[in-house]
């Protein structure tokens, strides 16, 4: 059973608040706060290390905190009593290595999860399964192994299959990091569409001109902390921090 | 034909198992027809006339060879489960059961089965079943391989990357749908081979159970060449025919285990 949740749009969909965590002595989170309100997009960017990949995976409890609250639409993630699978029902991610299930064809591995995990009907899966992979500009590799298709086109797979569970968040963590520079491309334009859908996006993500374009809040990590956060332009035209300043003139 | 002639044939013929099978059958026959006095060509026809009986003796290799894979795949899986299982409770034990049974001679297994099973059941109602010996056998056949499918299992399971378990996650499958649909798939194929292979050494060490007085194929060759009066003329004819019939039986496996290896390893 779900606790009653009080959550209105207005406020938060996404909030960190004090979130701790390590590994044995290693501590990789370090106090992060952050807030995401519904339709918004964020980027979390800063260097290798920084605990950018961890915290995403906090917000869908795939990584657990050591102390600290992340709650999604009012919700305690890391609540014991919680159904972690009601939680990822409402938050999507995409890997930077796509993951698809190598023994089922594209538009498999987009269907299984309705199909088996919300029980949906066949007809209605398959007709929001071609919608997406249409939207996604796949719809002729609908019958396609995934070691057929390009990076690009895996990751794209990955993001129909990770939206056809109808997710009110998406996360992405470094999904471009892995792929051709020609590819790059095809999977950052997906993202942006989807963006100017509405949908909730958190991405982590080393395409520094792609967060400048797409993000309405960035929010610079280093050493398990944020440094910095504010809108785009500010954070690329005039860091405060010195750390910022630094990152940001070697990537840039 | 002479034995010389056999013997190079045999050396020219490498890894072709209809060759080699044919080569193998026609030096069985050789040897046997080979002497010119009666003692030795009767040698043949009295293997020929016990043939029917060593054959069903096979049949019982077969029947146990194909029921202890079926038992030691069933128990196999669900100890290579328990092994990888979140629970201490399951995986604890499932290790040391699997260990007992991987590092144990077949034979004592054998010996421990037949004397610790009971040659009698009784069911409810009061009737009592007998427990032929070949069925003990197969279950001392089974535990060792049980042991090893499971650490085939275990093996298999672990070698899949952890991002599928992690996107599986993320899509909200349990464990359970996540082994099921998603991990199981993937590894059935890695198994295969390894699968085969031990059917294969299985089905080779069948034999044992005549130890135990099982009439299988070994326990009846050796109970023809003593009805028919114990020649050792009779000793290389009777065993190169046993030989062969496992062979026949025996080498196309291990070929197409090997090229379903060949297959998967160049395919990933």
């Amino acid at each position: 059973m779900q606790p009653a949740s009080t959550w209105t749009p207005d406020q938060p969909i996404v909030a960190l608040r004090d979130v701790h965590k390590s590994f044995g002595s290693f501590e990789v989170l370090k106090g992060i706060d952050l807030e995401v309100m519904k339709g918004e997009v964020i980027c979390i960017i800063g260097p290798s290390g920084s605990g950018k990949s961890t915290l995403v995976r906090t917000i869908n409890g795939l990584t657990p905190v050591t102390s600290g609250s992340v709650t999604v639409e009012g919700q305690e993630v890391h609540d014991a009593k919680l159904d972690k699978l009601a939680l990822r029902r409402k938050v999507g991610i995409v890997f930077q290595q796509y993951n698809l299930f190598p023994h089922r064809t594209v538009l498999d591995n987009i269907m299984m999860a309705p199909l088996l995990v919300l029980r949906e009907k066949r007809d209605d899966v398959e007709e929001r399964a071609r919608a997406l992979l249409a939207k996604v500009k796949l719809i002729d590799k609908e019958d396609a192994y995934p070691a057929e298709l390009s990076g690009g086109q895996q990751q794209r797979v990955a993001i129909a299959r990770s939206l056809c569970m109808r997710p009110d968040v998406m996360l992405f963590d470094e999904v471009t990091a892995a792929l051709d520079p020609e590819t790059v491309k095809e999977v950052l334009v997906t993202i942006k569409e989807l963006a100017s859908d509405g949908m909730t996006c958190v991405l982590v993500t080393h395409e520094m001109g792609f967060a400048r374009e797409i993000s309405d809040r960035v929010y610079f990590t280093d050493h398990g902390r944020i440094v910095e956060s504010g809108p785009p332009d500010a954070i690329f035209e005039c860091p405060q921090d010195p750390r910022t300043r630094e990152f940001l003139s070697k990537v840039l | 034909m002479t034995r010389t002639m056999s013997v190079t044939a045999l050396s020219r013929i490498t890894w072709r198992a209809p060759a080699l099978t044919a080569v193998l059958c026609l030096a069985s026959l050789t040897v046997a027809a080979q002497g010119t006095d009666g003692t030795r060509v009767s040698a043949l026809s009295t293997l020929v006339v016990w043939i029917p009986f060593i054959l069903k003796g096979f049949l019982l290799n077969l029947i146990m060879s194909i029921l202890a894979m079926a038992i030691a795949t069933v128990a196999g899986v669900i100890l290579g489960f328990m092994q990888i299982s979140p629970s201490v409770i399951l995986r604890v034990p499932a290790k040391l059961f699997t260990q007992l049974f991987r590092n144990s001679p077949w034979l004592v297994i054998l010996f421990a089965i037949m004397l610790l099973l009971p040659f009698q059941v009784t069911l409810p109602g009061g009737d009592k079943i007998l427990i032929p010996d070949w069925v003990k056998a197969t279950v001392g056949f089974a535990l060792p391989v049980m042991a090893n499918i499971a650490e085939i299992l275990r093996g298999a399971v672990l070698s899949i990357p952890s991002g599928q378990w992690e996107s599986a996650e993320s899509l909200a499958f349990s464990r359970r749908q996540t082994l099921r649909y998603i991990i199981l798939p993937q590894c059935i194929r890695r198994m295969l081979p390894p699968w085969m292979n031990w059917y294969a050494l299985l089905m080779l060490m069948t034999p044992m159970a005549a130890i135990l007085g099982v009439n299988e194929a070994l326990g009846n060759t050796q109970a023809a060449m003593e009805a028919a009066g114990s020649h050792p003329e009779f000793l290389i004819p009777f065993y190169l025919f046993l030989m062969t019939i496992f062979f026949v039986f025996i080498y196309p496996i291990s070929i197409y285990t090997r090229r379903l290896e060949r297959r998967f390893s160049a395919g990933s």
